[in-house]
């Protein structure tokens, strides 16, 4: 497609051109242009939320499960500022999405119009580049532009903001092999110097782990499967973070599970104990690394990260690889298969009974029900009656975040939809539409805790609208459980604001949205009532109560280090006295 | 109360602090960043220093490129061996950026000032001004009878020399460029 067109319909050709076919939106006077021209096409889907940061967070979902960059498509002014905490969501976590923003006409521009805000400045800090497009020449070319920046070196969100006048306009379409992508070309290739000193590393090392995150999910299949392939080669135990889970399998034989403020012991301890540590795509955050200065004391640390800024950002890496994951694993494994696949045997032997002796503790057991449901239990039945399917993942922020990425097994690559970095609240379910979208014939369920869930419930709305049958598996404590988690370790047990009152009726909520309701608040019944819901062909609300005042463990408190865990109630008593108990 | 062994220095109340506070000795770097001239590439670049709690000692930006649409931005800032280093990496990493140069730790460089001074006297004062002046290699730019105004060149050293030696002598205001630098040589 080539000529003169209006910058609306370049929008639509340059996401057709860039392989785009959803789009994630809502509409509003800044956009109606390119709305028009929406509706005079079929080959972009357009998915209609119901409020700007879902559109954010469901393009985060498709783009994790995918692969590809998520679209999203708002309005001036409100219709941006609604999408700022998904862009900045997408900014910690790296995943890529092209945000398109209507903004007031250029003459308008800075003169307070009604629905107008600075979205660029608004946006600089938290995209990983924007644009204002002031002319429709160079409408088309920056968002191809926008596409490269957003899915090359580190993935991230870019926005582009497009005044209502530069849509009605005409202009010259560049076609996406015609347009500069810009000098912005990150080095994907590590240096072969410093691979060859890690593959020696890895020959002596007594007690080496591999510590590996996202980097590995973005940088494709390719880099989950020779991370299977150098693991199984070598025997080296691996943990990975909250955002790498699924890069190797959770089956796995060396899989020693998630490290972290409630990862496991064993993954803990190796951590801290071990004197290699690999670092695959991971960024040291300080979810993971506890005290700085008891971290892991005795080893040397490789980090492998495609971006520069990350390597000696918190931790000092003493090889440090800059590249791509895939290109840098497969490099090694080439290095380390020349050189004649040693590792050092007798001594990982040790290190591995050291590690089953940690794994003994058995730092996930709880206490088996007394008739209510503890959510650790509901998240391993929904894991007993889910593992086989072709399943996804998505979550809310807080204990059932940390209770499903313990209990729930991940066995491949961008299964696993969560706010790690930033947090968000309300994350899981527009999440979940986006992923449901993107695989409509998956089972796609939403893990969550009744005070997250509210913060984007409108989203059922679209999920009806669209059947999709996403699977919202409420673990409803009627409390904000880690903020009151917290408050109990660290404030007193005083639980200011921790707890939800006046919640609505689930099952009534279901069938006022139009989708079923299925209440569960026995463990007798725990497991029918997970068959009806994966049963049913549609949008569920799956309300199952459970115990109020369960604490997510293991946890290393903050400002810890990672062989200080406290396991379980015991290391707690006397935490919760009579008062507490009155107070809640 | 609480059973958890908190050391002193971590905070009780933030899951964040995590960090120890060391007292490593903070440098001062010069830094030269190419970048596209491109609306909202300062702001850009400022807002990863606030962002981020780095130091800006002074900052000058000028297309320097006019076809090739490119600026130069030369930044002052202090900050610990690590965080200079982080700095020069996060600033490498903006999609707006070409080049950055370290030009503190990639061998000699020069670095130039550009001042104005108003100063203001009349009779001795007046004259001990002007004779500094000449010393200092400043030149008059503009001259009513009871003021001079000064435009000098110079290191940031010179510069606060300067400034020093005339506000007894009657400084009334100081307009200074930044610092511009080069590496030597070719």
């Amino acid at each position: 497609m080539t000529g003169q067109m209006t910058g609306a319909r370049m929008v639509i050709e340059a996401l057709k051109e860039q392989g785009v076919e959803v789009v994630f939106g809502y509409p509003g006077g800044a956009v109606l242009p390119i709305y028009d021209e929406l509706f005079q096409q079929n080959e972009i889907r357009h998915i209609l939320v119901r409020h700007e940061q879902g559109a954010v967070h469901a393009a985060e979902g498709y783009a994790r499960s995918t692969g590809k960059p998520g679209v999203v498509l708002v309005t001036s002014g409100p219709g941006a500022t609604n999408a700022v905490t998904g862009i900045v969501d997408a900014l910690m976590d790296s995943i890529p999405l092209v945000v398109l923003t209507g903004q007031v006409p250029t003459f308008m521009v800075g003169s307070d119009a009604f629905q107008e805000a600075d979205t660029v400045g608004i946006t600089r800090p938290c995209t990983k580049m924007n644009w204002l497009v002031k002319d429709t020449d160079k409408l088309a070319e920056t968002i191809h532009q926008a596409f490269h920046v957003a899915a090359s070196g580190r993935p991230g969100p870019v926005l582009v903001d497009i005044p209502k006048d530069v849509q009605f306009a005409t202009g010259a379409y560049v076609e996406k092999p015609q347009a500069r992508t810009s000098h912005y070309r990150p080095q994907v290739k590590g240096d072969r110097a410093r691979i060859e000193e890690l593959a020696a590393l890895i020959e002596t090392a007594e007690r080496p782990v591999f510590y590996t995150g996202g980097g590995v999910i973005n940088s494709g299949p390719e880099a989950s499967r020779l991370l299977r392939e150098l693991v199984a080669a070598t025997g080296i135990p691996i943990t990975s973070t909250l955002m790498g889970l699924g890069a190797y399998p959770a089956s796995g034989r060396e899989w020693i599970g998630m490290l972290g403020m409630h990862g496991t012991y064993e993954a803990n301890w190796a951590m801290h104990d071990c004197d290699l540590m690999i670092n695959i795509g991971a960024r040291f955050d300080d979810r993971i690394t506890g005290r700085i200065n008891a971290f892991s004391p005795g080893s040397k640390k490789a980090h492998i990260d495609i971006d520069p800024s990350s390597i000696n950002k918190v931790i000092h890496a003493d090889v440090p690889i800059i590249g791509d994951v895939s290109d840098v694993l497969a490099d090694l494994l080439e290095i380390w298969s020349a050189r004649g696949r040693k590792v050092n045997r007798p001594a990982l032997e040790r290190w591995w009974s050291q590690i089953d002796e940690w794994r003994a503790v058995d730092c996930l057991a709880y206490k088996p029900g007394t008739g209510i449901i503890r959510p650790q239990h509901a998240l391993a039945r929904l894991e007993a009656l889910t593992k086989e399917m072709d399943r996804y993942i998505t979550t809310e922020v807080g204990q059932h975040q940390m209770w499903a990425a313990q209990y729930l097994g991940f066995e491949d690559p961008n299964r696993w939809m969560t706010s790690g970095g930033l947090g968000t609240m309300g994350y899981g379910l527009p999440a979940s539409v986006g992923v449901q979208v993107a695989h409509p014939e998956a089972l796609v369920i939403n893990v969550a805790g009744e005070a997250s869930w509210l913060m984007n419930m409108q989203e059922m709305g679209t999920a009806v609208q669209y059947r999709l049958p996403i699977k919202q598996f409420i673990l409803n404590n009627e409390r904000l459980g880690m903020v009151r988690q917290w408050q109990e370790l660290l404030h007193g047990e005083r639980y200011s604001h921790s707890w939800s009152e006046a919640l609505p009726d689930f099952v009534k909520l279901a069938e006022a949205f139009g989708c079923k309701g299925i209440r569960c608040d026995s463990e007798e019944d725990l497991d029918d009532a997970i068959r009806e819901m994966l049963a049913y062909d549609g949008p569920v609300i799956f309300d199952c109560l459970v115990e109020k005042h369960e604490n997510c463990f293991p946890m290393i408190p903050s400002g810890n280090a990672h062989n200080d865990m406290i396991l379980g109630e015991a290391e707690t008593q006397g935490v919760i006295g009579a008062k507490g108990a009155v107070l809640v | 109360m609480s059973p958890l062994n908190i050391e002193k220095g971590s905070s009780k109340h933030s899951a964040y602090d995590l960090r120890d506070p060391h007292a490593e000795r903070l440098e001062r770097h010069t830094l030269a960043i190419i970048v596209d001239n491109e609306s909202g590439v300062l702001a850009r670049v400022i807002g990863l220093f606030s962002a981020r709690g780095y130091n800006i000692d002074s900052l000058t930006v000028a297309e320097v490129d006019h076809e090739g649409h490119r600026s130069r931005i030369t930044i002052v800032t202090t900050g610990t061996a690590q965080v200079i280093i982080q700095i020069k990496a996060q600033l490498e990493r903006m999609v707006s950026t070409h080049e950055v140069h370290d030009l503190t730790t990639e061998g000699p460089s020069v670095e130039r000032e550009l001042a104005l001074f108003k100063v203001a006297g009349k009779g001795e004062p007046r004259i001990e001004a002007l004779r500094l002046a000449e010393i200092f290699r400043a030149n008059v730019v503009d001259s009513t009878l009871e003021s001079f105004v000064f435009e000098m060149t110079g290191t940031p050293e010179k510069v606060d020399a300067f400034a020093e030696l005339m506000r007894p002598l009657g400084l009334r205001e100081v307009a200074r460029t930044g610092v511009a630098a080069l590496s030597r040589g070719q």
